[in-house]
């Protein structure tokens, strides 16, 4: 159990640093499905759509598009680098602790299973 | 324009085709949530919950496909691979929902949408493809590094083309080349995308499956030499 800590340890740190550092430098073009939904209209310079019809247009804004991390940036933070790596930072952990915690107060608390090197505090289901 | 790879705007499927795969989304997340909890122990879970942190580091790295175009990890098929399908369902969603919800990314309205796509189609595509190719090749390194691979490819288009079904139920702007255009592009530019999944989740299963194999749940089956049942591969 105790190499499981060092290896979930390990793992959200790469998860972290993924997020919180090498996101800086991810693409930042168009992605598929965006690519897809403007086709069949005309953009101008500033990315506005002038013509055509396309998925795009009936795109509405996020309702939730003024929030404080909206589009995986800090609000109020001019450093854009920075605002992505932060909120990459907060996402992780974010998830880990919804997932982790969701998934930790469903599991199963009595394993049936003696399993090998299973070292379980609670091992031993009653019946 | 917000919005990453697949992650659907609100407004692009009308709301009502939207409302009924919402529905959708959370009955099939039921029936995930009940299989799951029989194999979520207490080894599982913690996994489950980094598997569900890395989906959504992974899903912040766009790499370039063709000029102008990215993408990025869907983790469908690597969360199938190592955490079994039901909590990889389980997993993808809630990276989902952190997204909408905190990062704005992937429209309120179209979550029911965005979850189906990428939390259920994908892992289901990925678990099915993985289960009969686990079987069909050797059971080595390259076997399940080429299983792990076209999986993913796999899960990506389908959940590519999903989303042009959806749009052909409920698409909010009649198109005038037609959807033919918009799904080629997508099933093209989604096979593209898929290559890279591929490489990344292979990638990191190869890593996970060398320092701790027994925590990959796609190579479970392989131990206990029970009974040739063909058709256990995460269904148990």
């Amino acid at each position: 159990m105790r190499r499981y800590g060092w290896f979930l340890a390990a793992g959200l740190v790469v998860c972290l640093a993924l997020a919180g550092v090498v996101s800086v430098f991810a693409s930042s073009s168009p992605d598929g499905l965006e690519h897809a939904a403007l086709q069949g209209c005309t953009v101008d310079e500033d990315g506005e759509i002038v013509g055509g019809t396309c998925m795009a247009q009936a795109e509405r804004d996020h309702d939730l598009a003024d929030s404080v991390f909206a589009d995986y940036g800090v609000r109020g933070l001019d450093n854009e680098a920075l605002g992505t790596g932060l909120a990459g930072l907060v996402g992780v952990l974010i998830t880990f602790a919804v997932g982790g915690g969701l998934f930790w107060l469903v599991r199963r608390r009595s394993s049936p299973a003696v399993g090998a090197g299973r070292g379980d505090g609670d091992a031993a289901p009653p019946a | 324009m917000d919005g990453f790879a697949l992650h659907v705007a609100d407004g692009v499927i009308e709301t009502p085709v939207a409302a009924l795969f919402a529905a959708l989304a959370v009955a099939v997340l039921g029936i995930c949530l009940v299989r799951g909890r029989r194999e979520l122990d207490d080894r599982l879970a913690p996994m489950a919950g980094l598997v569900a942190a890395f989906v959504f580091a992974a899903q912040m790295l766009n790499f370039p496909v063709l000029p102008g175009v990215s993408g990025h990890l869907v983790g469908g098929a690597l969360a199938a691979v190592l955490v079994g399908p039901w909590v990889a369902a389980l997993c993808v969603a809630v990276v989902l929902i952190v997204q909408a919800l905190v990062f704005a990314d992937g429209g309120l309205t179209a979550l029911g949408i965005n979850i189906t796509n990428m939390a259920l189609v994908s892992t289901l595509v990925a678990a099915a493809v993985v289960a009969v190719l686990l079987r069909l090749l050797p059971r080595t390194t390259a076997g399940l590094a080429v299983s792990v691979f076209l999986a993913s490819v796999a899960s990506v288009v389908a959940a590519a083309l999903a989303f042009v079904l959806e749009y052909w139920i409920g698409g909010g702007v009649e198109l005038a080349t037609g959807l033919g255009t918009v799904a080629a592009t997508m099933a093209g530019v989604h096979v593209l995308i898929g290559i890279g999944e591929g490489l990344i989740s292979a990638v990191t299963v190869l890593t996970v499956a060398r320092v701790r194999p027994d925590l990959v749940y796609a190579l479970r089956g392989a131990r206990p030499a029970a009974a040739p049942v063909p058709a256990t591969g995460g269904a148990a």
